[in-house]
């Protein structure tokens, strides 16, 4: 896929977003670029899961516009709106699958919807992208009450793949797993984003994953984002709940050589 | 778009050379696999493939695996195969998509046949002999958890019991009058209707008295509660199963059966003789007034002869039966509610075999009930 890092694949402009009687984003300016990943941080609350819910189209927004590949999402037709649904593909943080099925049919499902090819293509992509997201081909067959919750969250990271998306909603995608999954993790969306150049718009707490894995990193504080940039734009701001987030007793990976994407040295940071 | 344009074949010296051009995407994917599958079939004596990517535009995983299944079904007739023209920002995903091993492995625990009807037909009789088992552990585990409730009456929890009892007594009242009072109306005109070829009008009283007071009334009752009720119940505690709140009651020391069944149980228990008083009354005013105004029998003649063809014991007999029935769908709906499985499906599944089964044991033990009466005589 050509990678294009000049246009943006979704424009957020002066989004306000009312939840629970609050108005909990106020004048939102957001850009994602064709091929990035974009780690988005900010406190619990502070309104993360209600911006990306906006953006997926799950909940309405007060004012402003989002621009989805180019379509207007306030303004797109049914049929606008589901061909960008098809170009997008979102893992919930629960992984959200459909527990009537088997994982292999969960993968299947969008597919079987929107491009009816024959049975076996459509299997067989199905089982191209569990091993894809480094599944065995039989946990095809398993119910997703049958798997663990790394295996949920690859199985639902097939099924966001499944029909090639452009863009991938990842909402805590390492959450609830143990370092080396999550490390493993970080590592298939890399070699996702090299493979197939998907721009990421990643939901996370997980600091060694904002490390490893993007290339910019948006920070939601009081309605606004407060911070866009690199990790060394993050490390070197002024910001109090940045400073706290990234030098804080946390951030242990401080003098742990966890390689920063786009540095060439890992030196020791602070 | 036409075939021409995406995949051409062209035989040379020993060989077959394909050559792809277009978009090998999802949304072409349709497309391309017959011409995929035409070029393999075809061509069967070739000893030497090679595949031209240098034409394609736009490459995913889709026309990734659709080059990659034709090179496999070459591969396995023993032919050479090559891909030339790839270009380096599509070689990663070749790379990954190659990796795979793409298929299934066959399996090994599906019958077809006589054998797999002789199977199900197998599981299913161990499943009623598992069901009949589990209602007796149930009602084992009730019993042990209202004994230490009786011996430590400050561990029962009453809250929950009235809570309970609203939901299942109080807010069913109004639909209980309403379906008994139907059904006692239309008990009575039917009668009415038949009795008066014969001139015997007035036995329509003893009719309606009777089979509300001593079946219908309490039957009624106890189904419309089974679907009601008894349907809740299974649903609560099933998905409190499945995000193993249940388990979590456990681990800090509690026991399901006395938290969450006891006072469920308790309440339907106390709930369904309520209920089904409530209801005999309103099917015997049903049956009044439709006596009175279809009839033309007056409401002083309807509970004269009313006091005459009923006794104590009829109401005794359908009063009787109702706490059994209740402890019946009690058990039933917990049952099934502490037996749900991880998935949507299975909670939908067991909410309906709760009210199925409930319903149908309600019944046999109304005619069980009826064999006790006649026997001794009532």
């Amino acid at each position: 896929m050509p990678f294009r890092s000049d246009d943006s694949v979704i424009k957020v402009r002066d989004l306000a977003v009312d939840f629970a009687n609050r108005r909990v984003l106020n004048g939102v300016n957001l850009d994602l670029k064709r091929g990035e990943i974009l780690g988005f941080v900010g406190a619990s609350g502070a309104g993360k899961s209600v911006l990306t819910r906006t953006i997926i189209g799950l909940l309405p927004m007060q004012a402003g516009s989002i621009e989805v590949l180019g379509v207007e999402l306030s303004k797109a037709s049914q049929a606008e709106r589901q061909s960008v649904d098809r170009r997008w593909g979102v893992l919930f943080q629960q992984g959200a699958l459909f527990s009537s099925l088997t994982s292999g049919k969960n993968v299947e499902f969008p597919i079987r919807e929107y491009l009816r090819l024959s049975p076996k293509l459509t299997t067989e992509i199905a089982i191209s992208k569990l091993e894809m997201v480094g599944l065995k081909p039989d946990v095809y067959r398993n119910f997703p009450s049958e798997l663990s919750g790394g295996m949920i969250k690859r199985v639902a990271l097939a099924r966001a793949l499944a029909l090639d998306p452009e863009i991938l909603f990842l909402d805590e995608p390492t959450s609830g797993l143990d370092p080396i999954s999550a490390a493993e993790f970080d590592h298939l969306l890399l070699t996702l984003q090299e493979t197939l150049g998907i721009s990421v718009f990643m939901v996370t707490h997980d600091l060694d994953s904002l490390h490893r894995t993007c290339d910019r990193i948006a920070v939601l504080s009081e309605g606004k984002i407060a911070e866009i940039g690199n990790m060394d734009v993050m490390l070197a701001s002024k910001h109090p709940w940045l400073k706290e987030y990234f030098h804080g007793e946390r951030a242990h990976n401080n003098e742990i050589q966890v390689p920063v994407k786009g540095r060439r040295v890992t030196e020791k940071r602070v | 778009m036409t075939a021409g344009t995406l995949l051409s074949g062209q035989v040379t010296a020993g060989g077959l050379g394909l050559a792809a051009s277009g978009s090998w995407t999802a949304e072409h994917a349709r497309t391309l696999e017959p011409l995929i599958d035409h070029a393999t079939r075809t061509d069967t004596t070739v000893q030497r493939i090679i595949i031209d990517v240098t034409r394609i535009e736009r490459l995913d995983t889709y026309g990734a695996w659709l080059i990659e299944r034709t090179l496999r079904v070459w591969t396995e007739r023993g032919c050479d195969t090559r891909i030339v023209g790839l270009p380096d920002s599509y070689g990663n995903l070749f790379k990954k998509v190659r990796a795979g091993v793409g298929k299934l492995t066959p399996d090994k625990h599906k019958r077809t046949g006589i054998v797999a009807t002789l199977e199900s037909v197998g599981r299913t009789m161990t499943a009623v002999g598992n069901d009949l088992f589990t209602i007796f552990q149930i009602a084992g585990a009730l019993l042990v958890a209202f004994l230490s409730v009786v011996a430590h009456p400050r561990r029962f929890r009453f809250t929950s019991l009235i809570n309970h009892l609203e939901r299942v007594c109080w807010n069913a009242v109004p639909i209980i009058i309403l379906i008994t009072f139907l059904i006692g109306a239309i008990i009575a005109q039917q009668g009415i209707f038949h009795f008066r070829t014969f001139g015997a009008d007035i036995y329509v009283v003893d009719m309606v008295g009777v089979l509300v007071l001593r079946e219908l009334g309490v039957l009624i009752v106890c189904i419309m509660i089974a679907g009601r009720s008894g349907s809740a119940y299974t649903a609560e505690l099933g998905s409190m199963k499945m995000r193993e709140e249940i388990d979590a009651l456990r681990t800090m020391g509690f026991d399901p059966i006395e938290v969450l069944v006891l006072p469920r149980i308790l309440a339907l228990i106390i709930a369904v003789p309520i209920l089904a008083f409530i209801g005999a009354i309103a099917a015997l005013y049903g049956g009044g007034i439709v006596s009175w105004l279809y009839g033309g029998i007056d409401p002083k003649i309807f509970l004269s002869r009313l006091h005459e063809s009923i006794s104590i014991k009829t109401f005794a007999v359908g009063m009787i039966k109702a706490p059994f029935m209740a402890l019946i769908i009690g058990l039933v709906a917990c049952m099934e509610g502490l037996q749900v499985k991880g998935s949507a499906e299975s909670l939908g599944a067991k909410t309906t075999d709760s009210v199925v089964k409930s319903i149908f044991l309600v019944i046999v033990i109304d005619g069980l009930f009826a064999v006790f009466f006649a026997s001794i005589g009532v």
